[in-house]
């Protein structure tokens, strides 16, 4: 009897389907329209987080360390530091590697070139190049360097940026809540549209649904049909929204990439095939069986 | 079996349809309800299918308020009482056999008693070259055909008429008639409401009289008085 009245349920929705023909199309493709665009919100914070995170990637600070210091002070130093759960990553920078670094940097200038090479001792400074797990962490770092009674440790160039640094941060975490308050914005709106349609198609057939009622039919054989629409209507607009991702990252993909911090849309199509279709699938299918849902509550009073 | 106490039935914007009205209904009975139009007979009928909610007064079928069922057994009672409703009824988008299978899929009958029954409940009413035919592509008088066949084919207890007959001719007029005392010999209640006077003349049976709402008349041999 179960089984029955389910084969039942499923066969009415997909006679329902067909025989709706433009109005099942119509919602499919308003749905289409709304899972592209919480695909392309998805897609969105992938490129916004690789962005930040690439900023976040180029911050760093650098510890500076007294002329004379030994490289075996320094490591010392180093291994304290990589000891602190705030510290990423310390990398030392020699005398000589800075000395390096500085040439390579003012190669063009003549002027520079000859001063250095007039001088019999390297003026430049050992440093150790940290990176914070967190942007928040660089001031107890610099703390912990102040204080923690290195006599080697001349200075750390965080308190000259601190206002920078606090800068950066403040960008990134507003530049986020912006992104993901727009995002839920869009999808919101997105969500009513398809709601809207769907909730208008069972408007169409709020007869029908009381004529069923009075001949005998229980809400849920009555509303079954309509639920199993609304994952049909589900599937199919994220299967063509799918569809239509691909070319659209394809092109789009590589144009944007260098803009932001070096994500390819279509590798990040690609790669997370599976899981993007997933997510854009579950979403068709609670738009339309939720939609249906509550579409069908008003009509079913009877 | 049905029993009115005291119904009234007041829509919004004070139109009275139905005022205290009171009868009871015996199984196996054949009632006809007679009245001008818009005297409540449709309303009536609403009443008792829990469609429309009385403004005061009780409806019971075998002794259960209708409605003060919930929503899940509101079916179980309906499924007792095939009702041919005036303006039909049928489902748009399902064709006669369709339609007709419909009641019996609801109410969970299995697959082979659906294919057996309604075809020959379809030809019962003479429409079975009609069974591949959406409501819109059949006649008025088909239309109401196949509404007759989907009253009667889930074998109710009660059958109720809302003027089955408007659109027939005479001889499909009488055919149905006949049908519908044929199924009241075989133990079906059978509710009719009709302005045909000839019909009600002709059957020679229980009339109630109903004039704005309210119920003149209720004889056991009644004839058509308005
Ligand atoms: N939904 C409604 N809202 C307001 N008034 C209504 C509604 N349905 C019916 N009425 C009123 O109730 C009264 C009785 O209507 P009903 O349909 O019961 O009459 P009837 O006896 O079946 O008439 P007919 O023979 O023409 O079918 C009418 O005056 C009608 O205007
Ligand atoms: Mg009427």
């Amino acid at each position: 009897m179960m089984s029955t009245s389910f084969k039942r349920v499923i066969r009415n929705a997909l006679m329902s389907f067909w025989r709706n023909g433009m109005v099942s199309v119509a919602t499919v493709l308003v749905m289409v329209l709304a899972i592209l665009m919480i695909g392309s919100l998805i897609m969105f914070q992938v490129l916004l987080d690789a962005t930040l995170a690439e900023i976040k990637e180029k911050v760093d600070v650098s510890a500076y360390f007294k002329q004379d210091t030994s490289e075996v002070e320094i490591l010392r130093v180093q291994e304290r530091l990589r000891q602190l759960p705030e510290v990423r990553e310390v990398t030392y920078v020699s005398q000589d590697e800075a000395l390096a670094l500085f040439k390579g940097r003012h190669k063009d200038n003549a002027l520079i070139s000859s001063a250095l090479d007039e001088l019999e001792e390297n003026p430049l400074r050992a440093i150790l190049r940290i990176r914070a797990t967190d942007q928040q962490n660089y001031e107890p770092i610099a703390r912990f360097l102040e204080n923690g009674g290195f006599d080697s440790f001349d200075k750390i160039d965080y308190r000259k940026n601190e206002a920078l640094f606090k800068r950066i941060e403040s960008v990134i975490s507003f530049t986020y809540s912006v992104g993901l308050g727009v995002t839920s914005v869009l999808g919101f709106i997105a969500f009513l549209v398809a709601f809207n349609t769907i909730r208008l198609a069972i408007y169409t057939s709020r007869e029908e649904i009381s004529i069923m009622r009075l001949v005998g039919a229980s809400t849920w054989y009555v509303r079954g049909p309509f639920l199993v629409e609304g994952v049909i209507h589900g599937f199919l607009s994220s299967v063509i929204s799918m569809l239509i991702f691909w070319p659209a990252t394809l092109w789009v993909g590589p144009r944007v990439k260098d803009f932001f911090g070096g994500v390819d849309l279509f590798s990040f199509y690609t790669q997370n095939l599976f899981l993007f279709f997933f997510t854009l699938f579950m979403a068709g299918i609670t738009i339309g069986v939720f939609s249906s849902f509550v579409a069908t509550r008003r009509y079913l009073k009877i | 079996m049905i029993y009115f106490d005291n119904v009234s039935k007041i829509y919004s914007g004070n139109s009275v349809a139905v005022e205290d009205v009171s009868f009871t209904v015996e199984p196996q009975e054949f009632v006809s309800v007679v009245g001008q139009s818009g005297s409540g007979k449709s309303t009536l009928i609403k009443l008792l299918l829990a469609e429309e909610r009385p403004s005061a007064g009780t409806v019971y079928f075998q002794s259960l308020d209708v409605h003060n069922l919930s929503r899940s057994e509101i079916p179980f009672v309906r499924r007792k009482i095939g009702t041919v409703f005036q303006d039909f009824r049928l489902l748009p988008q399902k064709t006669a056999y369709e339609n007709v299978a419909f009641a019996l899929e609801a109410a969970g009958k299995e697959d082979d008693e659906i294919a057996s029954d309604v075809p020959h409940i379809l030809d019962l009413v003479g429409l079975s070259d009609k069974m591949d035919f959406f409501p819109h592509e059949l006649s008025g008088g088909q239309q109401q055909r196949v509404a007759i066949a989907r009253a009667l084919v889930n074998r109710p207890e009660v059958v109720i008429a809302d003027e089955p007959t408007g659109n027939l001719d005479p001889l499909n007029t009488w055919e149905i008639i006949r049908l519908l005392g044929k199924i009241n010999e075989l133990g079906t209640t059978v509710i009719l409401a009709t302005h045909d006077k000839d019909i009600i003349d002709t059957i020679g049976k229980r009339v109630i009289t109903l004039e704005d709402g309210k119920v003149v008349r209720d004889e056991k041999r009644g004839r058509y008085i308005l």
